[in-house]
């Protein structure tokens, strides 16, 4: 690069080096390309072997169940108004286990990231534990929490409403703590100046400046958490998932009850992530201006 | 602004400040009051106050006792007067016929040491058992007259349980129970026993240091073998539980990755003028997104039967619907330059997408690959729960048992390990992908 006067020779030298990277890096990319495709190839014929059924059988009656729902469902497509009115306290049991969930779980992650933030937190020293903390919460699948839960607390929406929160709490906190790193400490050291506790600080200093990117980012584990929650159900915690398996199980003759639930569900998750999405949009935008 | 265009004065700045502060003052007191409201509300609705009813604190108590401790059952036959010795009173832990730990000493009469001074005696007849501090309790069981106990006299203490057919015993050092059929003591120890080997194997008890020696002498597969095949923790079953729960986040990561690159040029607007097949991709994406993993679950189920193949397929279902929303917003947000740049030396489209569009994407794409593979880990645990598959099928299993706490201990803290182990991997694979790319942005 210096020596602008090359001479043709350097020329050439830098064309053959640069060509030989190329063709390294080609090499490179066509190895690890080769080692994707492997890895793919590699494991879906594991999962295909393990399976039940197997893949070629199975896809030729991917449709056959949505089928028989839809043909019952559409057979007594009078009743599905009914099936619809019967099971909204079911969804909004649902709905209800998610949006505690959020808020409590909001709530516990809001404290661990104040904590867990170099600059705000009430003991610098316990830093890490908290991060660990939250680590761990947010690793444990939900349904973990739930099922023991549910063998100590009996079946309900409680054990749900418990491990999503636990969920949520890691999950977000590790969002907050990054919004945290990002607020202006002049606040904090104002509100301190006065005397104001480490109480005081965080309400009156940080949370009105994270507020927005607080609600937003909690508008987005809300929508996770109704999936959770319905999944949650499944598994015996109540709500929409709960009737669903027992219409599923109950098996054909039911057929219209659990068409009524997955319209419900589809509607709701729908409509849900079509409303928070505009609402996020007007948060980040109003705090961009 | 508007303090130039209508300048109110100090009054009207006054009260515009003093709006200002009421409103801000119900914001802050308002809504901390609307979230306790509502919280109370669903503290009502979920009959928060009944949970103190049905909450079972017994449960509660043998779940953490048995996810730390064994137990181990030393059994009579009342009808043939054969005692057993068994851990968990599993048969893939008992103890091979006419041997027990050095604290029961097998005879006609067995002896059975429950420590501090805890004793209790398997007679030919009689069952007696040496409480310190309380005395000698005996029990005749007989098939005609039941369990007669001979007890102190005065009050019967509530840690005895006494019928006609059934004595029960629960001290600190363990617990008896005498029927009619049979006599059994169990003794509690902390630790999870048989966790490295099962009794018939000859390593059972050995220290690290004489195992090192032998597995030096040339017996390191026999003793791999002994581990490996565990009957009572299934160590080769729960390893291939684990790696099949990662191939089900594996493959519907990836294949709902590759899926929704090409149809998200579909869908972004750039890359589709026709405003039909845009609005069509679009609402294909929502449909995928909105019919929920559960769903998709249920009906793949249905086709392909139990495994780790539907998992992976209701994985990659769903995330084809949220991959060709990110991939299409991504697609969207590019430099057109860049592909002006190489289209103006002649490229052709293949190569203009190549060359000018696929190197702008790439990061974005990797990184949310990445991200989504190891929340795929935990959604992988769940769905295997559901369509029978991997390490959340085993977890459900043990704890529909509701007793091999240890084992949903084990699991659980196998699952977190597990998907920590990916959150590390797949952030360690971002910034090895994606170091160079980063620093341009």
């Amino acid at each position: 690069m210096a020596d602008l006067t090359a001479d043709p020779a350097g020329v050439s030298d830098i064309r053959s080096a640069y060509i030989e990277m190329t063709r390294r890096k080609r090499v490179y990319g066509g190895l690890l390309l080769i080692l994707f495709v492997a890895l793919m190839a590699a494991g879906f014929r594991t999962a295909d072997d393990r399976n039940a059924g197997n893949f070629r059988d199975g896809i030729a009656h991917v449709f056959d169940y949505p089928a028989e729902v839809l043909s019952e469902a559409a057979e007594k497509a009078a009743q599905l108004p009914g099936h619809i009115v019967h099971f909204f306290p079911a969804l909004v049991e649902t709905l209800n286990i998610a949006a505690a969930s959020t808020l409590i779980g909001a709530l516990l992650g809001t404290v661990l990231s104040l904590l867990s933030t170099r600059g705000l937190a009430r003991w610098p020293m316990l830093i890490p534990v908290f991060r660990r903390l939250m680590d761990i919460s947010r690793a444990v699948p939900e349904i973990v929490i739930a099922l023991v839960l549910i063998f100590v607390l009996g079946g309900g929406p409680v054990p749900a409403m418990i491990a999503i929160a636990i969920h949520t709490s890691g999950a977000l906190g590790k969002l907050f703590s990054e919004v945290n790193e990002n607020a202006s400490l002049k606040p904090v050291e104002g509100l301190q100046s006065v005397g104001a506790n480490w109480t005081q600080r965080m309400y009156l200093g940080v949370i009105p400046q994270v507020g927005p990117n607080y609600v937003s980012y909690a508008l987005l584990r809300f929508e996770i958490n109704i999936r959770a929650s319905a999944i949650l159900g499944f598994v015996g915690a109540g709500g929409i998932g709960y009737e669903l398996r027992n219409s599923m199980s109950w098996g054909q003759g039911r057929y219209d009850e659990a068409a009524a639930i997955f319209i419900l569900l589809f509607l709701t998750i729908v409509i849900v992530d079509q409303l928070s999405g505009r609402l996020r949009d007007r948060l980040t935008h109003g705090a961009r201006t | 602004m508007t303090v130039f265009a209508t300048d109110p004065g100090a009054e009207g700045l006054k009260a515009q400040a003093d709006r200002l502060f009421a409103r801000k003052r119900l914001m802050n007191f308002g809504l901390p009051i609307l979230v306790l409201t509502y919280l109370a509300y669903v503290i009502f609705a979920f009959d928060v106050p009944g949970l103190y009813e049905r909450a079972s604190l017994e449960n509660a108590r043998t779940l953490v006792a048995d996810s730390y401790s064994y137990k181990t059952h030393v059994t009579r036959d009342n009808r043939n007067g054969v005692v057993s010795v068994a851990i968990e009173g599993e048969r893939k832990g008992s103890y091979p016929e006419g041997t027990g730990p050095d604290w029961v000493a097998l005879g006609e009469t067995t002896v059975i040491d429950l420590g501090n001074g805890h004793i209790v005696r398997f007679g030919p007849e009689i069952v007696e058992y040496d409480i310190p501090g309380y005395g000698l309790v005996r029990a005749t069981p007989s098939r005609s007259a039941g369990v007669e106990a001979e007890l102190r006299s005065g009050a019967v203490p509530d840690w005895i349980n006494q019928s006609r057919n059934r004595l029960a015993i629960k001290t600190d050092a363990g617990r008896l129970t005498v029927t009619r059929n049979r006599a059994e003591v169990f003794r509690y120890f902390t630790g999870w026993e048989l966790f490295w080997f099962t009794l018939d194997s000859p390593y059972h008890g050995m220290g690290p240091v004489p195992l090192l020696r032998h597995a030096f002498s040339g017996e390191a597969g026999a003793i791999w073998s002994d581990f490996w095949n565990n009957a009572m923790w299934r160590h080769r079953d729960v390893a291939w539980a684990l790696f099949e729960t990662i191939l089900m986040a594996f493959l519907g990561t990836m294949g709902a990755g590759l899926v929704a690159l090409p149809v998200a040029f579909l869908a972004s607007r750039n890359f589709t003028p026709l405003r039909s097949v845009r609005f069509a991709m679009r609402r294909l994406f929502d449909f995928l997104r909105g019919v929920d993993a559960l769903i998709w679950t249920i009906v793949l189920a249905r086709a392909f039967g139990p495994g780790p193949l539907t998992g992976a397929l209701a994985i990659l279902v769903t995330d084809t619907g949220t991959f060709g929303k990110i991939f299409s917003e991504a697609l969207e947000n590019i430099d057109e330059k860049q592909i002006e740049g190489v289209a103006s030396t002649g490229a052709k489209p293949i190569q203009r997408y190549r060359f000018g569009v696929i190197p702008q994407v790439t990061p974005v794409l990797l990184s949310q690959l990445l991200y989504f593979l190891e929340s795929n880990t935990r959604s992988a645990t769940i769905i295997g729960a559901i369509t029978g598959g991997g390490i959340g099928l085993l977890l459900t299993q043990a704890i529909i048992t509701q007793k091999d706490w240890e084992e949903v201990a084990y699991y659980i803290v196998l699952i977190i390990l597990m998907v920590m182990v990916m959150d590390w991997f797949s952030g360690w694979l971002r910034r090895k992908l994606i170091a160079g790319s980063e620093s341009g942005h």
